[in-house]
């Protein structure tokens, strides 16, 4: 490649309009997606099966890694909390910490790492092998048979799994916290149960959860649905929902988290 | 694995999920608290609420009564209203004094209502007569130094 100015800015441009050229790719495949989300729900068997095979099977790493995240976090919670002589607020960290952030966030990370890569193989597969372009010859719409149900699956089990997630993490703090280092009981859950609020805490870090699984489960069925046929292109495709699922999650969360608790104070 | 398998497994992790959403709602938080029950609002005007936060509770006796609802300035008096959310399960007669006092020595505030002794009681959108306003580091400190300065007249460094 020739590094003049024309070429250069040739380069720039044709980056620049075939991302904005994806971007619009993935509204209008979204605007799609929306429009047959009813239909699935007289096939709710579908939905069924994709639970199964992104929630239930996500259940093991996310509960392992929420009890290992709290009795992280307790770790070093107390580690700063005994300078300043208030180890009871260790729970008061770890759950806000978990509830708040953690937990919608990391298990949408897992999630995305775990189900939506395989979603995305799964479905790039059939495009490599035609069964999208097979269904279309039989009138049966690949958009409702196949990609809504895994979309929706999304979001109904991350939800779940966030929570499920934080409610490790709060035991595992329990864990460290309570049995091993000896802060109170009592004042391990009071402190908790006075500074977290359910409203502003654990409503909204569901509805976090919420948007990242929208984001996740779009994410990777566009990227399946779009991807090349070959062998090559499925992989790439893999490791694209990935990087941009992780990345999606991430900079929402800071959206969300200014919109959320910015100003409560 | 059969249909039945597939069902009976997602029914188990959504039970599950709804389980640790309780959990996280009852144990973590405390949706149990008066948040939920009947309550009424009365109103206090203090001079000054030092560091007073929304949310912040209003404890008698050290109990949690109520929360604090609202806080804004009466652009006429420049004196801090604060509405103050009371669960009904708790009533408090017409001269009940409000303080707002400090848990700690850097904890949060909160408002301490202490009842007086009319057999008559504050209702919706009543108003709390006597207050008193937070305490100033500041303002302590400078009486402080009025005072020493009062005590030894004549004599300087």
């Amino acid at each position: 490649m020739k590094a003049d100015p024309i070429s250069l800015l040739t380069s720039l441009g044709h980056a620049v309009t075939s991302r904005l050229d994806r971007l619009g790719l993935a509204a209008r495949f979204a605007f799609a997606v929306f429009r047959v989300l009813g239909v699935v729900f007289l096939r709710f068997g579908l939905i069924i099966r994709e639970l199964y095979f992104s929630g239930v099977r996500s259940l093991s790493i996310v509960i392992v890694s929420g009890l290992f995240v709290g009795m992280v976090l307790a770790v070093q919670g107390y580690e700063v909390l005994q300078r300043y002589g208030s180890t009871e607020a260790l729970g008061v960290i770890v759950a806000l910490s978990l509830v708040r952030e953690l937990g919608p966030v990391v298990s949408a990370l897992l999630f995305a790492g775990r189900a939506s890569s395989a979603v995305t193989a799964e479905i790039g597969l059939m495009r490599a092998t035609d069964q999208l372009a097979a269904m279309d010859m039989m009138a049966v719409d690949p958009l409702a048979r196949v990609i809504a149900p895994r979309f929706l699956a999304a979001i109904f089990s991350l939800p779940l799994l966030a929570a499920l997630f934080s409610a490790a993490g709060v035991c595992g703090a329990w864990i460290i916290g309570v049995k091993l280092i000896g802060i109170d009981d009592g004042a391990f859950w009071s402190q908790m149960q006075a500074s977290v609020d359910v409203r502003i805490d654990i409503v909204n870090g569901v509805l976090k959860s919420i948007v990242f699984g929208v984001a996740v489960g779009l994410i990777s069925v566009f990227e399946g649905f779009f991807a090349v046929p070959t062998a090559e292109g499925v992989s790439t495709a893999t490791t694209r929902t990935v990087v941009t699922s992780s990345l999606a999650v991430l900079l929402l969360d800071l959206v969300l988290t200014v919109m959320m608790f910015r100003g409560l104070n | 694995m059969n249909r039945s398998q597939f069902d009976l497994a997602v029914g188990a992790f959504v039970a599950l999920g709804i389980l640790a959403l309780l959990f996280l709602a009852l144990k973590v938080g405390n949706l149990a608290g008066f948040d939920t029950g009947t309550a009424y609002v009365i109103e206090a005007r203090f001079d000054n609420i030092g560091g007073l936060k929304v949310r912040a509770p209003v404890k008698s006796a050290g109990v949690v009564v109520g929360r604090v609802e609202s806080i804004s300035l009466d652009g006429e008096t420049y004196e801090a209203v604060a509405r103050l959310r009371i669960s009904s399960a708790f009533r408090f007669s017409k001269d009940t004094i409000a303080i707002i006092l400090t848990s700690g020595l850097l904890g949060e505030q909160y408002i301490g209502l202490e009842s007086g002794g009319i057999p008559e009681y504050l209702a919706e959108g009543d108003r709390v007569m006597k207050t008193q306003s937070a305490m100033v580091l500041e303002k302590l400190i400078s009486q402080f130094l009025f005072n020493k300065a009062a005590e030894t007249p004549g004599q300087t460094k």
